[in-house]
């Protein structure tokens, strides 16, 4: 065997020993009211308690208007307070950018439309594509906490990745919603702190059917 | 002090139903208004100014836009056909068939129709009448003419269909 080769295989083994420290077995908890998310990165400092904690901030956000409008749970988008669906019912389209002469970008424009009742604007409007439909709307906590993390159902995006959407143009377009319209609960930097705290504690979902803690 | 608002104008180049122009505008200005007021061609209409309606659909890069919304500055540089320019003697399968089956009662959204109408069949030929239903949904008429502009589309697409055969 050369040197390079043991040199190569101490730096494998190194690797595979820290990435073993930093994962907590599901047979190793005795925790009954949390779920744990297997994450692919994993979080830095686990805390099952802040991290139920800062989701039921992320999860008041997320359910309101600004950000389920745009994540149904059929085709249709929605709109106002009371979420009720797009008026003339465009469709998402496979790419989630709309249908034939009922292209979001059609009426809404790169930047909010002036005066009340005019669409709101965004360069990259849209809703998920139909492959990864992302939906909000009718989910419970432990619902969504789990569909968040998993690569499967929210775009393929790491840890990393999911952090840094909290300033993503279209997340941050939900502070910016235009005349009339309602903001989000929290502040954006509220929010991103409460985002950034549920990942960085392990992302931990609330157990179905359990009441958030405030 | 009251609040002035300057408006700045600005030489915007872009290509209307194939010609080159340059209008000098405010870049804030609906792209409707710069359409009908300063090239002069009033076949797209106003109907609701906040895109609700349909009325004012033209084609940007060929999509199907509400010019009332849409500022100029988004169209700096890019394509603009109207319904003056869907065709060179309006004899585009759907304005055919739009007078074939006097599709129009007041007529006023029906250049918007057409438009939104030509975006389907370019992107769908055989349209099924969900899929003109979807398609449609977001322009108005007031008279009601949505069963004729549905029958209307059918026929056009047949239309392009038999052309296509035939070349």
């Amino acid at each position: 065997m050369s040197v390079k080769t043991v040199y190569l295989l101490a730096i494998l083994l190194s690797m595979t020993a820290i990435m073993a420290a930093t994962f907590i077995p599901d047979t190793e908890r005795s925790d009954t009211t949390l779920t744990r998310i297997e994450t692919a990165a994993a979080p830095i400092r686990k805390d099952s308690v802040a991290s139920v904690k800062a989701f039921a901030s992320v999860y008041k956000v997320l359910m309101s208007p600004r950000c389920m409008n745009c994540h149904p749970s059929g085709d249709i988008p929605l709109q106002g307070d009371d979420n009720h669906l797009h008026t003339m019912a465009p469709r998402r389209g496979s790419d989630g950018k709309g249908l034939y002469a009922m292209k979001c970008a059609n009426c809404h424009q790169p930047t909010n439309s002036p005066g009340l009742h005019t669409p709101p604007g965004n360069p990259d409007w849209h809703l998920p594509p139909a492959t990864m439909r992302m939906v909000f709307q009718g989910r419970t906590p432990h619902q969504l906490a789990k569909q968040l993390v998993d690569p499967k159902q929210n775009g393929n995006k790491t840890m990393e990745k999911l952090l840094e959407h909290a300033d993503d143009g279209l997340v941050l377009a939900g502070w910016n919603p235009g005349e009339g319209r309602s903001l989000p609960p929290l502040s954006h930097d509220e929010f991103k702190k409460a985002w950034t705290t549920w990942i960085k504690t392990g992302a931990y979902a609330p157990l179905n059917g359990k009441l958030l803690q405030h | 002090m009251a609040l002035q608002r300057i408006n700045a104008m600005a030489i915007i180049k872009l290509t209307i139903n194939g010609n080159e122009q340059s209008i000098d505008v405010d870049p804030q200005m609906p792209l409707l208004w710069a359409i009908r007021d300063v090239v002069g061609l009033k076949g797209t209409k106003y109907g609701c100014g906040v895109a609700q309606c349909g009325a004012c659909t033209l084609h940007l890069n060929g999509e199907a836009v509400r010019s009332c919304v849409t500022k100029v500055s988004r169209a700096a540089g890019q394509k603009v056909v109207t319904i003056e320019g869907l065709s060179q003697n309006n004899d585009h399968p759907l304005q055919q068939a739009w007078q074939q089956i006097d599709v129009p009662q007041c007529g006023y959204c029906h250049s918007g129709q057409i438009m939104s109408a030509a975006v389907l069949l370019r992107e769908n030929p055989n349209p099924t009448d969900a899929d003109i239903d979807v398609a449609m949904a977001g322009n108005i008429c007031r008279c009601g003419t949505y069963p004729r502009i549905r029958k209307a589309i059918h026929l056009a697409a047949g239309a392009e269909q038999k052309v296509g055969k035939n070349e």
